[in-house]
């Protein structure tokens, strides 16, 4: 485990620096081209902001009025046999349908359970690993006009279940519970 | 997305009413207003950087490089593709700014390969086998470094934001493994139910 660990440690500083090299080698102006993009990370985050605070307002609700924790008591019996933590079931349930509604609902449970619990770890894997399967492919889908999708609504949404307990089985292994 | 919102708006406020808590509504409300914009303002730090790095990335030609690479593995997805046509190119592209993680990047080029493979699909309005294994890794999204991630859990005092980069490229790869066999199977079932239909 200990190589995983590594990749850990190691991933950003080894991207950075790649990127940097490549980028003085092939003469790119690396101050201009660094704050260029900055500008856009400026923008994309404002951007988030209306869509981050309506998705916290409605987790907030639902958590602070008790709804959560009756639903997951509701559903803990059933997950039970499968061992599966039943406060991750509304992040795995809207992590397809929602960008903006899953990051809500990890900030949620960092809020309370912390990021360095284990719950904070597959939740940080669960939201990380995957893309929002309902946005991409109505924006793909929608762009070229094609109506009939086939199968790819059924492989979408079966990755993306696979994708939970990968995360879910990753996060023990690494972590352990 | 209006149900879900619709949704746990209102089972929130049900229960907070039938348990006669109804003050936590209110503020249910005001923190999540105000968490909302402390992380955005938050996420604003990483982002910025990350896109900064990015940027250089992408005037370096990085994708262009990974794309070199990934052409032997594009073959093997996209068989359907013939290799010179320029929505090989496009594939490819996208391909690699997904695992770059340039998601900004990632979508118009996908968007592109898009219509691309609709040309050859005859515009029409069902989708073709390509199309299919395109949005099977693009739902699945290959991701090296999870930067929002990162500053979310910075932002929470994460004693190590970053740990969370190993099991999130162990749980991508099986994610996106399972994509393509997945993409496969059903393919596969698909035609075997077309062949019956047609001799039965």
């Amino acid at each position: 485990m200990s190589m995983i660990t590594d990749v850990s440690a190691f991933a950003l500083p080894a991207t950075i620096a790649a990127i940097l090299i490549v980028g003085i080698l092939r003469k790119v102006s690396l101050y201009d081209a660094f704050t260029e993009g900055a500008k856009e990370g400026f923008t994309t985050s404002v951007n988030l902001i209306p869509h981050l605070v309506a998705m916290m307002v409605a987790v907030s609700v639902f958590r602070s009025s008790g709804a959560l924790q009756l639903f997951i008591h509701a559903i803990a019996p059933l997950l039970h046999f499968i061992h599966f933590p039943a406060e991750l079931v509304p992040l795995a349930l809207l992590r397809p349908i929602s960008g903006s509604g899953s990051l809500a609902l990890v900030t949620d449970l960092f809020k309370h359970v912390g990021p360095d619990s284990f719950l904070g770890r597959v939740a940080s894997t669960m939201q990380g690993s995957t893309d929002t399967t309902l946005y991409v492919l109505t924006v793909y889908y929608g762009s070229v006009g094609i109506r009939n999708p086939r199968y790819s609504v059924k492989v979408g949404l079966l990755s993306d279940l696979v994708s939970v307990f990968a995360s879910l089985w990753a996060a023990s292994m690494m972590f352990g519970k | 997305m209006n149900y879900i919102w619709f949704g746990l708006f209102m089972s929130g406020m049900l229960v907070a009413a039938l348990t006669g808590r109804i003050h936590t509504v209110t503020e249910g409300v005001l923190t999540g207003a105000k968490d909302g914009v402390l992380i955005s303002f938050g996420l604003i730090s990483i982002i910025a950087f990350w896109l900064g790095i990015m940027k250089i990335a992408e005037e370096a030609g990085v994708v262009q490089l990974l794309a070199k690479w990934l052409r032997p593995l594009a073959k093997w997805l996209y068989p359907s593709v013939p290799s010179d046509h320029p929505a090989m190119g496009s594939l490819i592209a996208n391909m690699s700014a997904n695992i770059l993680g340039l998601g900004n990047a990632a979508t118009p080029l996908g968007l592109k390969a898009m219509q691309e493979l609709q040309s050859l699909n005859g515009d029409s309005t069902a989708a073709s086998d390509a199309m299919c294994t395109l949005l099977a890794m693009n739902t699945a999204s290959l991701t090296l470094i999870p930067a929002t991630m990162i500053g979310l859990r910075m932002e929470f005092h994460s004693k190590a934001p970053g740990d969370i980069i190993g099991s999130t490229i162990l749980a991508t790869f099986i994610a996106t493994g399972a994509a393509i066999i997945l993409d496969r199977f059903y393919r596969h079932t698909e035609k075997i139910r077309c062949r019956r239909r047609k001799r039965g």
